[in-house]
């Protein structure tokens, strides 16, 4: 232990520990912006200045290790003096549209400027950064006059995404954060995922914003509007609206939905489980057939994205499955639409997500026919968040109401598509009940939960040991892709997810950290565990479906709905 | 202002070999970088980033970051001489906005600019510690000082006639 003296008061760290640390173990609140309790300190905004006995300068707290007798003050004139400089600087480059910007109230450089009470006239003028906004992707807007140049969201696509879309170009205060070359978004080999707008602690990247297009739809009385919400967001939708990270207000968020005027609330974990019965029966294949190995999830579409974009040779290794979302465009349009005696393009289809990305692939004309795509509109939980505060919805005494028929039921393997490692959990429960025609003796497969980086598990399904492998984030995915890629992986399915911590880690939820994620994927195992459902080859409801519709899973008309087939997108790169 | 005299002569198998000595040393990107900027207009294109990228793995949006960090490297095309007015206090006081208007004026450009036969590109630099005999200027690789508009004119006469290099 090492012992310091902080404004005068005695604390003991342990080694490596930083004078924040050190700090905040006495409840001594220093400002911080660059800093970010999931990523490498970088130490250069500069905000966390604290002053060091006998050292001539100030010292950054986040970087500046606790050593044996320092004696340090957080809050001497001097101290005070450069925070308030270093904060007058960051507002020269800040602009002021802080009544108006998405992170109005849940912004770190407005909590720290009402925590340092700034009241200064500022000395120096406005200076913008950047060339305006950048609106070019489905799921991401830049706006760079809002930036800090704190590094947050480069660290977050270099580092932990290895997506590398996003460039720090030139420096000191002609800083811009873009993609290289000073190309457009949508350009780039940007995938969408959305975790440098979670990175970000100000609003100079936030989610692609398309709740004016649904009000619209929600006031046009020709068209019927229908919703579906996945799994994740049930997770996070009270914690976007003020409540405890990991409070599950599923019922509450259907009434909120009908109050919001969607004529039908559908549950994506109905086409989670769907998938489940899609992607297992062709896992089946796959193992009996000697199709390609190890067959990979295709969920996510972030992950979709990166395999496309970085992986190209290796696409044969996706299923075809169509994502839960993919999948519920093409039954609304296809299913719904003419059981209600309307046209596809009369009813429009709306989905609520925890991620970014899902605007991206809302567009992919694969996910359509005859002109009309299956998904009208993508929300996150952000932009739903916002419009049940709009409309006057006091979220938290809502009554519960239950999703509505033909897709209301969902299974507990389909609420757990949400966390790491579910959609394998899930796939194990069904495929495993299926090929041995034996119930198992316990279904949650624990070795795939948790938010290590990589998860491997080996599960024997009858005769065939099942080697399985669970990726999340795109970092952990690029190493396994590259061990498929040199012959070096021997799994025969792997579950990747773009996200860290899965879809509760997606772009489109509340800022996150680790802290909170715990406590969403608490919630995630919580809920399964209390349903009465709990394996997707038993939801009643999709079995009516393939009986009276699809036919068998892996059928004709599945194959024509419910798959889907991948483009090669290396030319990002080049 | 010109922005053509890289892109068409650019020898693009020429840069990958460049990059290609140094496949296994992304530490040397500053090395890559030098030699193809000097045989690549004295600029490196987004064609050339992408070519490094491939070879050495090293991704583009950090090529294009180092580019642009260091004032020696340019990710625009830029003319065939590159001159570096010295903007800082020592030079400044003896003179040396005179004598970056003079060049500006002779040249019809403003710095930032290349000239349109695409033989000049007029910057400003830090000091290049010549004080002593301020005002200083760089042309590619030398540095010239004790200048007056008149002489600094004259310098770059006689680059135009080739004369100097």
């Amino acid at each position: 232990m090492i012992r310091l003296t902080i404004d005068g008061k005695e604390v003991f760290v342990n080694e490596g520990a930083t004078l924040l640390d050190a700090a905040r173990k006495l409840n001594i609140r220093i400002p911080t912006l660059c800093y970010h309790p999931d990523q490498e300190v970088k130490a250069n905004c500069r905000i966390c200045m604290v002053e060091v006995e006998g050292r001539p300068g100030l010292v950054p707290a986040c970087a500046f290790p606790a050593r044996e007798g320092l004696k340090v003050k957080t809050s001497s004139p001097r101290v005070r003096q450069a925070r308030w400089n270093i904060l007058e600087l960051i507002f020269a480059h800040h602009s002021k549209d802080c009544l108006q910007c998405s992170r109005n109230g849940n912004c770190e450089l407005q909590t720290i400027s009402q925590e340092m009470h700034f009241d200064r006239d500022l000395r120096y003028e406005q200076a913008q950064r950047g060339n305006g906004k950048d609106l070019s992707s489905p799921s991401i807007t830049i706006d760079p006059s809002k930036c800090i140049a704190c590094n947050r969201c480069i660290y977050a696509c270099s580092e932990i995404q290895t997506v590398h879309a996003l460039a720090r170009g030139k420096r000191g205060f002609n800083t811009v954060i873009s993609p290289s070359y000073g190309r457009k978004l949508s350009e780039s080999p940007c995938v969408g995922c959305g975790q440098c707008v979670q990175a970000c602690p100000v609003g100079a990247l936030s989610v692609r914003d398309d709740r004016q297009k649904v009000w619209k739809m929600l006031d046009n009385e020709e068209k019927i509007t229908v919703v579906q919400v996945a799994p994740a967001v049930r997770i996070t939708i009270a914690e976007a609206l003020g409540e405890d990270p990991g409070v599950v207000s599923t019922g509450r968020l259907v009434t909120a939905l009908k109050r919001l005027g969607f004529a039908r609330v559908f549950d994506t974990d109905f086409t989670a489980d769907l998938t489940i019965m899609e992607e297992g029966t062709e896992l089946i294949e796959r193992l009996t057939n000697g199709g390609t190995l190890p067959m990979i999830t295709s969920c996510s579409p972030g992950w979709i994205k990166f395999c496309e974009t970085y992986y190209p040779d290796l696409l044969p290794h996706l299923s075809t499955c169509k994502s839960p979302q993919g999948m519920f465009g093409a039954l609304i349009k296809e299913y719904f639409a003419p059981r209600l005696c309307k046209s596809p393009q009369d009813v429009f289809s709306v989905s609520v997500m925890p991620c970014t990305a899902k605007k991206f692939e809302r567009a992919r004309t694969e996910l359509g026919r005859n002109g009309y795509l299956d998904i009208d509109a993508v929300l996150t939980v952000q932009e739903l968040a916002r419009m049940i505060d709009q409309a006057g919805i006091d979220f938290k005494a809502l009554p519960e109401s239950n999703f509505d028929a033909p897709f209301g039921l969902g299974s507990g393997a389909g609420e757990i598509f949400g966390a790491t490692g579910g959609v394998m959990e899930a796939a194990l429960r069904s495929v495993y009940e299926i090929v041995t025609g034996e119930e198992l003796a316990d279904i949650e497969f624990k070795d795939v939960r948790g938010f290590e980086g990589i998860k491997e598990a080996t599960v024997q399904v009858g005769s065939i040991p099942v080697k399985v492998a669970v990726a999340h984030g795109l970092g952990n995915a690029r190493k396994l892709m590259d061990q498929i890629r040199e012959g070096k992986a021997d799994y025969q399915f792997i579950e990747i997810m773009a996200c860290p911590g899965g879809c509760i880690g997606g772009g489109g939820n509340p800022i996150k950290n680790w802290a909170k994620m715990e406590h969403r994927a608490k919630a995630v195992y919580d809920t399964d565990r209390k349903l009465p459902l709990r394996k997707s080859h038993q939801n009643q409801a999709v079995k009516r479906l393939y009986d009276e519709y699809l036919g068998q899973p892996g059928g004709h008309l599945s194959h024509e709905l419910l798959h889907t087939h991948y483009t090669d997108r290396s030319d990002l790169l080049k | 202002m010109q922005e053509q005299s890289c892109q068409a002569s650019v020898d693009m198998s020429r840069i990958a070999a460049i990059a290609a000595r140094y496949k296994d040393e992304p530490d040397q990107l500053m090395r890559i970088l030098l030699e193809i900027q000097s045989c690549c207009g004295n600029s490196i294109p987004r064609e050339a980033a992408t070519i490094i990228s491939s070879i050495t793995g090293i991704p583009e949006a950090k090529i294009w970051g180092y580019i642009t960090f260091y004032a020696m490297f340019s990710d625009k095309p830029r003319g065939k001489h590159i001159i570096r007015m010295c903007k800082s206090a020592p030079c400044h006081i003896v003179g040396a906005q005179a004598v970056a208007q003079a060049i500006g004026d002779y040249l019809g450009i403003a710095p930032g600019q290349t000239t349109e036969d695409g033989m000049f590109t007029l910057e400003y630099c830090e000091c290049i510690g010549m004080c002593d005999t301020a005002p200083a200027i760089m042309i590619n690789d030398s540095a010239y000082s004790g200048l007056t508009p008149e002489s600094a004119v004259d310098l770059i006469k006689s680059f135009q006639q080739g004369g100097a290099e």
